[in-house]
C-alpha cells in the first residue's frame, strides 16, 4: 500500500515539475476506476504545440482521486482515433476506460481537438468530441475534455477546468512583504496576480458567476472591502467603515455581499446591497461575529460566533431574527461554509489542540475530520462539491491542499515560493 | 464636570509616579525592542584596579542626560509599547496593567499625541475570527487608556489579527510574542 503511495507521488512528481503547483497525491485511491489515456496524436505539419493535451487530462483525472491512469510506458499499443483500437490490448491492462485523441492545425494559430472516450469491455463509445480551439486555450480545452470524461464515467460534473483564488506573502526586505491575491487554473497552472500590496490582503470571495472577487485590503493602514472584476481589473471599494471590513460573502443572486463590520462598537454580521450601497446589521451581540456564508438557496447564513463562549457556528435567517447554534462537537468550530447542494457545511474544527478541516452533515450527521495538519484553515467546497480545497502548513511555509468530501485522496499544491494560504475554490463560471 | 475631569486626571499620575519608582527594567523587557544593554563594569567603576590597563572607561551619572521624549527613555515605563496575552484571551494581564496606565496618563497629559493600537493574534484558528480576537484585545488597551483619561479621539484601533506576526514560528515560544497590542504614537 505505503509502495504505490510513493510510486503514484513520484509519478506525479515527474508529470507536474513545469507547474506552478505541484500535485502530489498523499493517501491512497482504492476503487479508482482504471483508465487509460493515450497520448494524444499529432497530424501536421511542423511541431506539435508544446501544450500536451492527453498529459494535462490525465494528470486531471488522477489528481481527483476518482481514477487510476495508465503510465503510456506500460501501453501496448498508442492509437489515436477509434478505427485504430483493439480492446484487447486494454482489457489485458485491465483497464475499463479508454481515451483516443489528436490534435490538428485549424487556421491560422488555431487547432481542432479530436477525442473519443471507450467503455474497454463493451467495446463502445461512451462519447465523442471535436473541438476548435486556439493555442492560447489549449489547456483550457483540455480541461473541458477532462470534465466531459469524468462525468461520463461519474455522473457528476467535472469542476477541472475551474480557479482557484488565494494569497500569497513573500518576504521582501526585512519585516516587509509583499503580499499577493493570484488567481489559477484550479489544477495550479497560469497563476496571475490580480493584487499586490505591502499590506495585508485578506478573505477573497468569488461572485457567483465567477467573474468578481470580494477581498479585504489594509492599503492605507486600515481594512476595507473592494470588489474587483477578475478579468477587466476594475475595482470598487464597497466598504470602508470605521473598525473591521471583513469576511465579504456573495448572496447567491450577487447582488449582495454579507460582510463583518465593528462600526457600532464590536463586531457583527452585516448585509451590504451592493446597487443601494445600504448596509443593514443581521445580528446584534457584544460577542464576535464573523465569518458568514449563505446558504445555496439564499434563505440562511451561518457564521461564527463566540457568543457562547467559544467560536461556534450559528445560523441565522437571512432576513434576521434569532440564532441557532449548528456545531456542539468540539470546543472550536469557525469559518464554515456550505457544499454547493446545501446539505453541509465544511469548517475549520480543533481536535485535541490541532486546527483542521471539518465537514458536517446538516442533517443531524457528525462532523468528519478530513484532514490531518496542525494549521489547516479557510476550507472552501469545489464547485462539484466532490472536493475541499484549504490551507495548511508544511513547516513555515503555508500551502494549499485538497481533499475528497470522503477524506480518501489528499492532494498538495505547493506555490514554489512564498507562504500560499486563504484559497476560494471559484465557481462555475457564467 | 470639568474639574473632577482633571483631578482623575492628576491622581493616577502621583499613583503611577510611585509604581514605577519600584519599577525595574528586566519586566519591562519586551519583544522587538532590544533591551538597552548595559556593561555591568561601566558606571562608577572608573578606579585605580582598572588603571594601567590601557584601555580607560568612564561611567555617567545613572538617571542623567536624558533630554528626548520619555517615549523614547528606556528608563521610563512609557518606553514600553507592546504588551501580550494569553491564549484566546483579551485581559490585560497583570504585569502589563502599568504600562499601559502610564501610557494613558501620558496621553491624558499630552492630548495633541495621537496613538493607535493595534491587535494582533497568534496564527491559530481562522484568520477572520483573529481579526475580532485582535480588535477585542485592542479594544481592552484603549478601555484602559480611557479610564486614565485619554480621549477616545486620540486612539485609533486597528486589528491585523494573524496577518503581521512579530516572530515567525509555529510553537508556543512565538505564539506568545505574536499575542500582543502595541502601541503606536
Amino acid at each position: 500500500m505505503k509502495k504505490l503511495l510513493i510510486l503514484a507521488a513520484l509519478l506525479l512528481w515527474h508529470g507536474s515539475l513545469s507547474a506552478g503547483l505541484t500535485i502530489e497525491i498523499t493517501e491512497g485511491a482504492e476503487g479508482a476506476l482504471p483508465i487509460a489515456v493515450v497520448p494524444f496524436g499529432w497530424q501536421g505539419p511542423g511541431q506539435p504545440p508544446a501544450e500536451n493535451i492527453g498529459e494535462i487530462v490525465d494528470a486531471d483525472l488522477k489528481r481527483s482521486g476518482r481514477f487510476k491512469t495508465l503510465p503510456p510506458k506500460d501501453m501496448l499499443a498508442r492509437p489515436h482515433s477509434g478505427a485504430d483500437v483493439d480492446f484487447r490490448d486494454w482489457k489485458v491492462l485491465g483497464m475499463e476506460s479508454l481515451v483516443v485523441g489528436q490534435l490538428r492545425p485549424n487556421g491560422t494559430g488555431g487547432y481542432l481537438v479530436r477525442f473519443q472516450l471507450f467503455d474497454v469491455f463493451k467495446g463502445e463509445q461512451l462519447a465523442g468530441y471535436s473541438i476548435p480551439t486556439t493555442a492560447r486555450d489549449l489547456r483550457a480545452t483540455a480541461h473541458h475534455i477532462s470534465d466531459l470524461i469524468y462525468e461520463k464515467l461519474t455522473g457528476q460534473r467535472g469542476a477541472f477546468a475551474t480557479r482557484v483564488a488565494y494569497v500569497t506573502s513573500m518576504a521582501a526586505a526585512e519585516g516587509e512583504y509583499k503580499i499577493a491575491l493570484q488567481v489559477a487554473d484550479a489544477d495550479g497552472h497560469h497563476p496571475q496576480t490580480i493584487v499586490t500590496s505591502t499590506e495585508p490582503l485578506m478573505s477573497p470571495a468569488w461572485s457567483p458567476d465567477g467573474r468578481k472577487l470580494a477581498y479585504v485590503s489594509f492599503e492605507k493602514g486600515r481594512p476595507s472591502i473592494w470588489v474587483q472584476e477578475v478579468f477587466t481589473g476594475r475595482r470598487q471599494k464597497v466598504a470602508s467603515y470605521k473598525g473591521i471590513n471583513g469576511a465579504p460573502a456573495w448572496s447567491p443572486d450577487g447582488r449582495k455581499l454579507a460582510l463583518t463590520l465593528s462600526k457600532d462598537g464590536n463586531p457583527d454580521i452585516f448585509v451590504l446591497d451592493l446597487s443601494k450601497r445600504t448596509v443593514r446589521p443581521l445580528t446584534r451581540h457584544y460577542a464576535i461575529d464573523t465569518e458568514p456564508a449563505w446558504s445555496p438557496d439564499g434563505r440562511h447564513i451561518v457564521f461564527t460566533s463566540d457568543r457562547g463562549g467559544k467560536p461556534q457556528i450559528y445560523r441565522v435567517s437571512a432576513n434576521g431574527g434569532k440564532a441557532q447554534r449548528v456545531t456542539f462537537e468540539g470546543d472550536y468550530n469557525a469559518r464554515a461554509s456550505y457544499s454547493p447542494d446545501g446539505k453541509s457545511l465544511t469548517m475549520v474544527t480543533r481536535v485535541s489542540g490541532a486546527y483542521r478541516i471539518g465537514v458536517l452533515e446538516l442533517d443531524g450527521g457528525r462532523l468528519q475530520v478530513l484532514s490531518t495538519g496542525r494549521l489547516d484553515e479557510s476550507p472552501s467546497f469545489a464547485p462539484n462539491g466532490s472536493m475541499v480545497i484549504y490551507a495548511t502548513k508544511k513547516g513555515q511555509q503555508g500551502e494549499l491542499a485538497a481533499v475528497s468530501v470522503d477524506g480518501r485522496v489528499r492532494q498538495r499544491l505547493a506555490l514554489q515560493a512564498g507562504d500560499v494560504r486563504e484559497p476560494a475554490w471559484a465557481p462555475y463560471t457564467k | 464636570m470639568i474639574m473632577k475631569l482633571s483631578m482623575l486626571r492628576f491622581i493616577p499620575l502621583a499613583v503611577a509616579a510611585l509604581v514605577f519608582a519600584g519599577c525595574t527594567s528586566p519586566q519591562m523587557k519586551s519583544e522587538g525592542e532590544a533591551a538597552p544593554v548595559v556593561e555591568t563594569g561601566a558606571a562608577g567603576q572608573q578606579g585605580a584596579g582598572e588603571a594601567g590597563e590601557g584601555a580607560q572607561t568612564a561611567g555617567m551619572t545613572e538617571g542623567s542626560g536624558w533630554t528626548g521624549s520619555p517615549l523614547e527613555d528606556p528608563q521610563s515605563p512609557l518606553y514600553n509599547k507592546v504588551i501580550y496575552f494569553d491564549f484566546d484571551r483579551s485581559e490585560i494581564r497583570a504585569e502589563y496593567r502599568d504600562v499601559v496606565i502610564a501610557h494613558g496618563q501620558y496621553l491624558a497629559s499630552n492630548m495633541t499625541a495621537m496613538i493607535t493600537v493595534e491587535g494582533h493574534c497568534d496564527e491559530r484558528g481562522s484568520r477572520e475570527y483573529n481579526i475580532g480576537l485582535g480588535e477585542r484585545r485592542a479594544n481592552t488597551v484603549k478601555q484602559l487608556l480611557i479610564a486614565q483619561g485619554a480621549s477616545t479621539d486620540q486612539i485609533t484601533v486597528v486589528s491585523y489579527g494573524e496577518e503581521r506576526p512579530a516572530v515567525m514560528g509555529s510553537d508556543e515560544n512565538a505564539w506568545s510574542q505574536n499575542r500582543r497590542a502595541v502601541l503606536a504614537y
